[in-house]
């Protein structure tokens, strides 16, 4: 059963991946092993397919690395739930297909906790616990329903949202 | 062309109706054309891999792509090397512009490049792309996936932001610059207090455009997707940039949040680990702070690594020596810049004040190369970042400082002023 991680408020993409273990520095095969590196040193060797990471307020704040969650997406996490996201970091999960959910359960989850989550409705359950999470805004569902902007793009040859070609 | 307004709108609003075609307000979606995507070296094999093998696609508009070589440059490892050369292949064979190590911090370059124009879009594979709004291009960072979307298209999709207005009245007093000016505007707004959001500054003429830059930068520090500084003085005249009415907001425009910042009343300001809106008045610093040993003083980035900056910091060093115990780095933004201060003397003061000078590039900011700290050492840097571990072990200790503020910290030391050294006689 997939576990929560929890963290706090602020967690920034430096925290996620620091900038020194890069994949062009540290190897494009191992530098998702340095995931968290400084403030939760045992998080990837620990990490199982589909855990589920919580934090608190501005999740993923500073730099637009996109390997830090593609250090998450290697390393299997089944999502990621915050009060707030930073928007570059948002739109990098997005891109990657990591499930991101705008809500604040730092107060109600503990770590370790068991839990279980529907991705299509966002309901999270823990034993008989249920929680409802958010849906994400409006005008990304075109896209992923598609899979990330870029399999919609790929298939429609435009953004979501945008006029088709010669409307 | 002109779009209809409903009713008045910011600066943001205005820039994405019309590069779209079509009138938004906040929270619409816009679809923009982009006039400029920039790569850096550390995601060009990302970027490379999402074209090649996720796309299938060449740039659309080669000559709106750049790539910039300057996160670790020179490279430090044979991997960063390679990654580097498969970058100068990569431009080689499709003809996008290649900026090779040296040139300097890609933020610097588009600018003195001419890359990044009012009214443009530019979006940047670094967080710091916000730095184009001082010439009120909208410029914003994104992830290496997103930048190859815009390099296929020529196109991105944005949702429309809010604004925060942040109006400037008075005047920098001495001693004082446009970085504090940038902390303080942080401090006040909050690590998330533009989150999503557009920082619209009204600063009339003050400013030159490196002040303005340093402000634009910052902006993503309060979690902004732009900075945006409305065109005023230096920039209207020094520069010949053709500014579209366009650009600027209209009366009336609806800003979720209001700020006035009072330069007359500002004083230095540092940002204490471990997070950039942890900013204190430097004079207030408590006494342990202000006595701490300071191992490193790192003066440069794509915040204050220009020519207005050199010279703030040697004013302060001009016939004076580091204190025994601290280095001091420092490293141009750009190979302009570094020409700059070679030609006007300013290199030869830092360098007699005993500075140890690098390639133009971003230096140890992120912690990659050319200056990483051992744990328990302490750092003032007139970066933009002081996160765990940011520039080197993570016990090492980042404070965020102004490149006056930083060069005072050198010679005594330890944490100080401006006025603290110019009150002794240089040697």
């Amino acid at each position: 059963m997939p576990r929560i991680w929890k963290f706090g408020d602020s967690v920034n993409t430096d925290d996620i991946l620091p900038g020194k273990f890069a994949p062009f520095m540290a190897g494009e095969d191992v530098f998702q092993t340095f995931a968290f590196h400084y403030i939760r040193p045992e998080f990837a060797a620990e990490v199982r397919p589909g855990d589920l990471l919580i934090g608190g307020k501005n999740w993923g704040l500073g730099s637009s690395r996109e390997y830090a969650p593609a250090a998450l997406k290697k390393l299997q996490v089944g999502g990621i739930i915050a009060p707030s996201f930073a928007r570059i970091h948002y739109r990098n999960l997005l891109n990657l297909g990591i499930p991101a959910f705008e809500a604040d359960l730092t107060g109600s989850l503990n770590d370790g906790d068991e839990v279980s989550l529907d991705i299509a409705t966002g309901r999270l359950t823990r034993g008989s616990d249920v929680f409802q999470l958010p849906p994400a805004p409006e005008f990304l569902r075109e896209a992923l329903a598609e899979g990330s902007i870029l399999a919609f793009f790929k298939k429609h040859g435009r953004f979501p949202g945008e006029r088709n070609p010669g409307e | 062309m002109t779009l209809p307004a409903l009713q008045p709108q910011t600066m943001a609003e205005r820039i994405l109706s019309m590069r779209g075609g079509k009138t938004v307000y906040a929270g619409d979606l816009a679809v923009v054309e982009v006039d400029q995507v920039m790569v850096v070296d550390s995601i060009a094999q990302s970027f490379i891999e999402r074209m090649e093998r996720d796309l299938a696609a060449v740039p659309k508009y080669p000559e709106r792509v750049s790539i910039v070589i300057d996160h670790v440059a020179p490279a430090s490892t044979v991997s960063v090397a390679q990654a580097q050369k498969e970058a100068r292949e990569y431009a080689a064979a499709t003809g996008v512009q290649l900026f090779d190590v040296g040139r300097g911090i890609c933020h610097q370059v588009l600018m003195e490049e001419g890359l990044a124009r009012p009214g443009w879009i530019v979006l940047g594979s670094d967080s710091h792309s916000t730095t184009y709004g001082a010439v009120a291009a909208f410029g914003t960072g994104m992830g290496a996936t997103d930048i190859a979307l815009a390099a296929a298209s020529g196109k991105t999709w944005l949702r429309v932001p809010e604004s925060v207005k942040v109006t400037f009245t008075g005047q920098l007093q001495p001693g004082v610059s446009a970085k504090d000016a940038a902390l303080e505007m942080i401090r006040v707004l909050g690590a998330d207090g533009a989150t999503y959001q557009s920082v619209e500054m009204h600063a009339g003429d003050r400013f030159t455009r490196g002040e303005r830059m340093t402000l634009a930068n910052l902006c993503v520090e309060a979690g902004a997707k732009a900075g945006l500084v409305v065109p005023g003085g230096e920039i209207l005249t020094d520069y010949g940039y053709d500014i579209p009415e366009w650009v600027y907001p209209q009366p009336g425009a609806n800003y979720v949040r209001e700020v006035v910042l009072d330069l007359d009343a500002l004083r230095p300001r540092m940002s204490a680990p471990n997070e950039v809106d942890n900013v204190h008045d430097v004079a207030a610093l408590s006494a342990e702070l202000r006595g701490m040993h300071v191992d490193q003083v790192f003066i440069g980035t794509c915040t204050n690594g220009r020519i207005e900056d050199l010279r703030e910091a040697a004013a302060v060093l001009k016939g004076r020596r580091v204190a025994p115990g601290t280095r001091l780095l420092i490293i141009p933004a750009s190979s302009q810049v570094m020409e700059q201060a070679m030609e006007d003397g300013t290199l030869l003061t830092l360098q007699r004040a005993g500075a140890a000078l690098g390639t133009p590039g971003c230096g140890p900011c992120m912690g990659r190369h050319q200056g990483v700290l051992a744990p328990g050492e302490v750092c003032v840097s007139t970066s933009n970042r002081n996160f765990i571990g940011r520039m080197g072990d993570k016990d090492a200790r980042v404070y965020l400082a102004s490149p006056a503020v930083a060069a005072a910290t050198a010679v005594m030391g330890r944490i100080a002023l401006p006025e603290d050294v110019l009150a002794v006689a240089g040697v």
